[in-house]
């Protein structure tokens, strides 16, 4: 009998990342050295020839999305890795990748900041910037991985919704999730779920790359299949000519944004824990979870009922996980943050203060502990 | 060859994509047209040919053309069709830039992907100015030349493009004019053939807002004095340097065969999936 044993791993989350990539289809990696995501860079360049991929390690961050989402018109899938001032660096061009809506993944090690600011301490600062970063109005998805199996299965995650939906995503780790070692068992191939992009099945003539239909997301031809079309970063009408008509741009641009929306709740992911017979709700997205849950034994051998929503979608924000909470008579919320409150707002916006919600932050480069947790819930 | 009217008939985009934006007199049409007379004379089909461009007046040439056409974000062009290029090495890459686009902006891509010797071309439409925003100066107007940000003249000294990228490791480099559109054509249509990064920059004439205010204010007065500061490079080798103050050289400037980027990449795929392959097999 085989031992199940050999199959369990143990790796790190940007490694996670790394074989993510791979197993979810994506042959085409630019990127540019940074601490704390260069291991993700440096695996791929190693790993994606054997699958017949391609790596480049481009100039700057700047290239290096440009350079994935050339990759992607091209018919590949294609993913990035960077942390703080190289994701500030993409940003001009993730709203490119929004607006001519080609498949991209970000994925973003967050590290303290603003500027240099704590090379290479972790951090949850990048959470706006990740929905907000890019300049317009704009569709955007962001997940979040809480440890080192999630962050195998979310870039897994990411790269479907990419495809899926047409627009970049984000997947945010911070440094105590990339830099973690874990045991992991990976699911085997054919348990993991792989989408590929819908591509045109209309003669090249027939074909309008951004008509609307039903799901919102237009079929996809890649350069070089027989459909010659214009992507531009323009406003652009459905044959993808720069228009700036209003009713054109209406139409084209609330499309992106509600395309995103028919797929809310298939996007949203949240894992509620404890949650039933809870009086207080922890609210915590990364390695802020793995606190809370040591932090939540501890409470709840003392008696005090406490649960846990775990938030692995940050953008759209999951508002019906909240109103689900709510029901359970939760009495208030808690949000640990690596950073001054960044999701506390958006918990605030969404339960309204129906009870009260606290924050706990946390800016000087440490990870929150399950203490602090503690004492935090204690002041209820 | 082709007819005029066959030649856009054949090439252009007819629906919704005319009038043109760029102004009367402007030299880029002139570009286009020896663009695609290169294309049709190597035969190039359109399906394999994807264009890429940047941000200004040159940036809005792919929409006028019947290839795979992407317009990008302001200098990026050359990231962008990196990317592609690795993607779909089977498409025949061109990527058309603005001085600015280029070398301000995107001077740092231009350099890197003249290094990589990625098999495409790029095709710079030199007109000392940003023509788009109503002219300002570029890294390539001339010295003491005026603009809408240099009104007591520029004094900053320029770029030579061609010498850039020849430095950079461009493995083809070829400069012509708006005036010499035989040349130009002809020079294109080598830097299509060359096999890794060509480069063929385009000095062009943009009356509206540089030749306005630089004593040169149409553009017949532009394209002759490209005439003039012209100099083919077989003569310039025989000139001293205080000959060719104030002129630029034209036709083939370099020309060498270097490991394409490309071909490597995918041998080390050869070698590294065939690795793989035994390595599951014990």
């Amino acid at each position: 009998m085989p031992s199940k044993k050999n199959n369990y791993k143990l790796m790190q989350g940007n490694e996670a990342v790394a074989q993510g990539a791979i197993d979810g289809g994506v042959r085409f990696f630019a990127g540019y050295p940074i601490t704390p995501a260069t291991e993700i860079a440096e695996i791929l360049s190693n790993k994606l020839p054997e699958v017949g991929g391609k790596f480049i390690q481009m100039e700057d961050e700047i290239g290096s999305i440009a350079a994935i989402i050339g990759a992607s018109i091209g018919g590949v899938k294609s993913l990035t890795a960077t942390s703080g001032p190289g994701f500030s660096l993409m940003q001009e061009n993730i709203g490119f990748a929004c607006i001519a809506e080609i498949p991209i993944v970000i994925v973003n090690v967050m590290r303290g900041g603003p500027s240099t600011g704590l090379p290479t301490s972790p951090s949850q600062g990048d959470v706006m910037q990740a929905r907000w970063g890019t300049h317009g109005d704009h569709p955007i998805i962001v997940l979040s991985a809480s440890n080192v199996y999630q962050a195998y299965l979310l870039t897994i995650k990411a790269i479907n919704f990419s495809e899926k939906y047409r627009n970049p995503v984000i997947l945010l780790l911070d440094e105590v999730v990339a830099h973690m070692r874990a045991r992991v068992l990976l699911p085997k191939k054919d348990e993991i779920e792989v989408l590929e992009r819908i591509k045109p099945t209309v003669p090249p003539e027939w074909y309008v790359p951004y008509e609307n239909n039903l799901t919102g997301v237009p079929p996809m031809a890649a350069f070089g299949d027989g459909y010659r079309y214009h992507v531009t970063g323009l406003v652009h009408d459905e044959k993808g000519f720069p228009t700036s008509k209003p009713d054109e741009v209406e139409r084209g641009l609330r499309r992106i944004f509600e395309k995103i929306e028919k797929g809310f709740h298939e996007i949203c992911m949240v894992k509620y824990h404890y949650l039933e017979d809870a009086d207080f709700c922890i609210v915590a997205y990364g390695s802020v979870v793995l606190s809370s849950l040591s932090a939540i034994e501890e409470l709840r051998k003392e008696g005090i009922k406490v649960g846990l929503l775990e938030l692995n979608t940050l953008f759209p924000f999951p508002r019906f996980a909240f109103d689900k909470v709510l029901n359970f008579g939760i009495k208030g919320f808690l949000v640990p943050e690596m950073n001054l409150g960044q999701i506390y707002r958006e918990v605030v916006r969404v339960t309204e203060r129906k009870v009260p919600v606290k924050k706990f932050n946390k800016i000087y480069g440490e990870l929150i502990t399950p203490d602090e947790i503690i004492k935090e819930i204690k002041k209820f | 060859m082709l007819s005029n009217k066959q030649l856009l008939e054949k090439y252009l985009r007819h629906d919704k994509k005319f009038p043109h934006l760029w102004c009367p007199g402007c030299g880029n049409g002139t570009i286009l047209h020896a663009i695609l007379l290169a294309i049709d004379a190597i035969g190039l089909k359109k399906d394999e040919i994807a264009m890429i461009s940047g941000i200004g007046c040159s940036g809005r040439t792919p929409v006028y053309v019947d290839f795979n056409t992407l317009h990008t974000t302001h200098g990026r062009a050359v990231a962008f069709a990196t990317g592609l290029k690795l993607a779909k090495p089977s498409l025949h890459v061109i990527v058309v830039m603005g001085d600015g686009d280029a070398s301000a902006i995107g001077g740092n891509h231009l350099i890197h992907a003249c290094r990589r010797n990625i098999d495409m071309t790029a095709i710079i439409y030199n007109n000392s100015i940003y023509g788009m925003t109503g002219g300002q100066y570029s890294p390539t107007t001339p010295y003491h030349a005026k603009a809408t940000t240099a009104t007591h003249g520029n004094i900053e000294r320029p770029f030579d493009l061609a010498e850039l990228v020849k430095t950079a490791g461009a493995t083809f480099v070829a400069r012509s004019t708006t005036y010499h559109v035989r040349q130009l054509t002809n020079l294109i249509e080598k830097a299509l053939l060359h096999k890794g990064f060509s480069v063929v920059e385009v000095i062009t004439h943009c009356p509206t807002t540089f030749g306005r205010r630089n004593k040169m204010p149409d553009p017949v007065t532009m394209v002759k004095w490209e005439k003039e500061i012209a100099v083919p490079i077989e003569k310039a080798k025989n000139m001293k340097p205080e000959e060719l103050e104030g002129k630029i050289t034209t036709g083939i400037l370099v020309e060498k065969e270097l490991p394409e980027y490309c071909e490597q990449y995918e041998e080390i795929i050869r070698q590294r999936m065939k690795k793989a392959k035994r390595g599951t097999k014990k």
